[in-house]
């Protein structure tokens, strides 16, 4: 009887026509119907916003996870933000005096750190539903079962997934470490010695641990989906994953590591066809380009590093300039330049003179303009994610790959938004040298002084958008301090069609860019 | 100690009936697929051809003299042939595929595993739900050539009692006592994981995709776009959208889809006009990929087999020769394809029910992973148009 039904109430329809979106180049039905009705499985499930809690005392490397993690995820593609609870307090308890604070029988400091907790969750809750944040991660201690079913209960009225993240680390060398890292020079003790302040840190961790429930996926916490990470990372305990982006979480949390070590972004020498102002192709080294091949060999040299790994594209350029090294290396496809489809070999004003309009509107969103044929920064990012996901594996690595695709990597390890990407300065025969320190990651740029053409093509003034140097992308500002401009992030769904990576996702219709001043 | 490059030898361990061979077989597929070269031993193979006739499950009793003696000589036939695959016939992967269920055994692996400089990476499964073993022994055991000459009772009641044999000298991997040990615990079928020192990157990639995978029943419908404009032309590759024939097609599979009362079907395309001119007709949601897109044929594209052998004969020769690896200029090969599909076949690892509308050679890869077909045959599997395939698990295949 229902299949009757089905077969009863079921339209054949003639399949639609459809038209190319101008700037990503995707079809669409022509209808401009609105966007694609959600599957029918069950509304809570589908796509909803996901709260990532961390777990776990303090110098357990939990701020250090949340912002990486949400530096990978908005790279990507998945709105992220962190919600650090410790900057809440910062801001409601102007000067923190010591980890007295911190004891659990301080009644009236309980009662604060309970405000901040909930002001930080009123702010996740706005992000996830009014600012298209897709994940919040929420970075406190949540040490105790109360504080955690307090958060579950939170997310179940909001129609939230909760993921926990727990960090569990005994090794005392590895916390007064950490301390040294990131405790010493916080805000709470600008005033304090060293010696000083860790005294005063070990004690307010003290002040945790007897009140400290770790999660239990065996009895208690057994139908929580959550990851333990032990000893930062020699083992994990993961239960309940989810959905894909769970999935894909747990994966990079099981590939990032702590060790000390370097990674060197450079671009293939100059080549023949930078000389010509032509675009993309596969031609060889310019005798500057060699040049710098030598100077890069001289480089490395000098770095004197314990075990280099050098990667390449497949394609002549970078390759002849890793032969100079005397090196092994490892060719990547997945590091070859942007293909330009239509454009490849063109120069910009052979490009402008017989493909104006494209020429036109890839200036007005570079990062999400895909080449007739070719790709865009947006598909670039899908493929390279393989490359950040090894490069965060290894130990020493020496990149050299292409404009493009440089952008793209360093855009990553600098936390740049998509927005920024496609113009970062990204010079030939220049080095960039980045080291993990603290919460982030150092750059130095070192020119190898060897003469080049400059490829780099600044956003044109009409198309400037410069993004607010007052918003902080990733964390937010509690709001009792004033909140800079609420610009709703570049890789929005509203904005764009989002077929970006692999997650599981409708195309919504795309909605027309707005340009500033129109 | 091998640090770069040493062949790795997988070895399962947990009590019958857990899942290990499933676990070595998909793995198995998983790995050769993406190019690394794997091959599983299962010692009751081993077993089999040596102890032509199976009685019962008293050749499994602790105390059988006897039945050990033979047991322990095919774990070292089976290991045996391991040397020989990893260390001269070029294999990367070995999974040794048996019990292993103490620590003495497990001991004596590591260390045929350190004398020959592969790096040891232990999977165990653990499961203590009856019905998920009973329904393990329905998929597999009845099936056995153990068991062909008795009745499902018969055999059911045998297996019940082979397990009990290994029951007492079971040792999972302890978290003290195997804490130096690279391994993955899996309980009760994938609900929670233990990791334990992941060394490299095949390890991490086989955790990863051993967390992806379930036994979920579902099935995978494979198909290509209708007829294209190019197609009815005889050119490859290019953006065109459906033929008249092609738009029929459509309708038909929209109506095919409909009769099949598919439960929360997802629907994939590539980013190509054709396949989602395709989906379009069905109605439903659908995701676009760009990484279904058909194969590069860079130069080629948009040309006839004569015209590319008027044009390219070298290229045209060369093609035919190894298809699989040959790479258009200014595109791509098989071999490219593979690694650019493998989200989707992990993807399609965590979804149900999915039906991919895509093309041609894309449609050959996927085909080849989920039937184990190796690369010289997967250029040439037949994926004609206006045919779908449905693929279903079951049992090791």
């Amino acid at each position: 009887k229902v299949d009757a039904e089905r077969k009863k109430t079921f339209v054949l329809k003639m399949p639609m026509e459809l038209t190319q979106s101008r700037i990503q180049k995707i079809w669409l039905p022509n209808d401009n119907r609105p966007a694609l009705p959600r599957r029918s499985c069950g509304p809570q499930l589908a796509n909803s916003p996901t709260v990532i809690v961390m777990v776990g005392l303090p110098a357990r490397g939990k701020t250090y996870i949340s912002k990486k993690l949400t530096r990978y995820l908005n790279w990507i593609g998945v709105p992220t933000k962190v919600f650090n609870v410790g900057e809440y307090r910062r801001e409601a308890v102007k000067h923190y005096s010591s980890y007295d604070f911190f004891r659990p029988d301080n009644e009236e400091a309980m009662k604060v750190r309970r405000q901040c907790a909930m002001a930080a969750l009123r702010d996740v809750k706005l992000y996830l539903t009014e600012e298209a944040g897709q994940i919040a991660v929420f970075d406190a201690t949540n040490t105790t079962r109360e504080r955690r079913g307090m958060i579950l209960n939170f997310a179940k009225e909001n129609g939230f997934k909760v993921f926990f993240i727990e960090s569990v680390c005994n090794d005392p060398t590895v916390v007064a470490t950490n301390v040294m890292e990131v405790k010493l020079s916080s805000p709470d003790y600008r005033d304090c010695n060293s010696t000083d302040a860790m005294e005063d840190f070990m004690k307010r961790i003290n002040c945790y641990q007897a009140s400290y429930q770790p999660l239990d996926p065996d009895d208690y916490d057994r139908e929580l989906s959550l990851i333990k990470v032990i000893d930062v990372g020699r083992r994990f305990l993961v239960n309940r994953v989810q959905d894909h982006i769970q999935s894909r979480i747990v994966y990079y949390l099981m590939n990032i590591h702590v060790q000390p070590r370097t990674i060197y972004l450079c671009r293939h020498g100059e080549s023949e066809f930078n000389l010509k102002g032509k675009i993309g192709g596969d031609s060889g080294l310019s005798n500057r380009g060699k040049k710098f091949a030598l100077a890069l060999n001289k480089f490395v040299e000098e770095q004197n590093l314990k075990d280099l790994k050098v990667w390449t594209s497949q394609l002549k350029r970078t390759i002849q300039t890793a032969e100079a090294l005397q090196l092994p290396y490892e060719q990547w496809k997945a590091l070859n330049e942007i293909d330009a489809g239509v454009c490849e070999e063109m120069t910009y004003e052979e490009i402008r003179e017989q493909h104006p309009e494209e020429f036109a509107l890839r200036d007005q969103d570079k990062y999400y303009y895909r080449y007739p044929s070719g790709e865009s920064y947006q598909d670039l990012v899908q493929r390279l994610e393989p490359v950040i996901m090894e490069l965060e594996r290894q130990e020493n690595v020496l990149v050299i790959c292409h404009q493009a695709v440089m952008r793209c990597l360093l855009a990553y390890f600098l936390d740049k938004s998509a927005d920024e990407m496609p113009y970062l300065k990204c010079p030939l025969h220049t080095v960039l040298k980045l080291t993990p320190v603290a919460y982030g990651c150092r750059v130095e740029s070192i020119s190898l002084n060897i003469e080049a053409v400059n490829t780099h093509r600044e956003r044109p003034e009409e198309a400037k958008k410069g993004p607010n140097p007052l918003m902080r992308r990733n964390s937010v500002t509690p709001l009792a301090s004033p909140e800079p401009t609420k610009k709703p992030r570049i890789n929005s769904f509203e904005e764009h069609v989002a077929v970006s990576s692999a997650l599981p996702g409708c195309v919504p219709q795309e909605v027309p860019t707005q340009m500033p001043g129109q | 100690v091998c640090m770069t490059n040493c062949p790795t030898l997988i070895v399962m361990v947990g009590l019958p009936a857990r899942g290990k061979t499933y676990i070595s077989k998909k793995l198995t597929r998983y790995l050769n697929w993406i190019g690394v070269p794997t091959k599983e031993f299962n010692v009751g193979q081993y077993r089999r051809d040596l102890v032509k006739k199976y009685k019962s499950f008293e050749f499994f009793l602790p105390d059988n003299e006897e039945g050990l003696k033979i047991r322990k000589q095919c774990a070292l036939a089976a290991l045996n042939d391991v040397r020989q695959y990893l260390s001269e016939e070029n294999g990367h992967v070995a999974v040794f595929d048996a019990t292993n269920t103490t620590r003495e055994r497990r001991e004596t692996i590591y260390k045929f595993g350190e004398e020959n400089g592969y790096k040891t990476f232990f999977v165990e499964s653990v499961c203590v739900d009856p019905e998920v073993i009973a329904a393990n022994i329905v998929q597999v055991k009845l099936g056995s050539p153990d068991y062909v000459d008795c009745s499902n009772d018969e055999a059911t009641e045998d297996f019940m009692k082979r397990i009990e044999c290994y029951k007492n000298s079971y040792e999972t991997l302890d978290e003290t006592l195997d804490k130096d040990l690279s391994y993955i615990k899996i309980m009760d079928v994938g609900r929670s994981y233990l990791v334990n020192r992941v060394m490299d990157h095949i390890q991490s990639r086989i955790v990863y995709y051993l967390m992806n995978i379930h036994v979920t029943p579902r099935s995978i419908y494979l198909c290509r776009h209708g007829e294209s404009e190019l197609n009815l032309k005889g050119r490859i590759g290019g953006d065109p959208g459906l033929s008249v024939r092609g738009k029929e097609f459509a309708k038909s599979l929209a109506q095919f889809i409909n009769e099949q009362n598919i439960k929360d079907l997802k629907v994939w395309t590539s980013q190509m006009k054709r396949t989602i001119q395709t989906a379009e007709a069905l109605g439903v949601p659908y995701e676009q990929w760009k990484v279904l897109n058909e194969i590069d044929a860079g130069v080629c594209e948009e040309m006839t087999y004569e015209e590319i052998q008027e044009n390219y004969p070298l290229e045209f020769a060369l093609r035919d020769q190894d298809k699989y690896r040959y790479r258009y200029p200014k595109g791509e090969s098989y071999e490219d394809l593979v690694q650019r599909l493998e989200p989707v076949i992990m993807e399609l690892e965590r979804q149900e029910n999915v039906l991919v509308i895509c093309h041609q050679a894309v449609m050959r890869c996927l085909l080849a992973y989920f039937l184990d077909k190796p690369a010289e045959q997967l250029p040439y599997l037949k994926c004609p148009l206006h045919t779908v395939l449905k693929l279903t698990p079951v049992a090791y295949g």
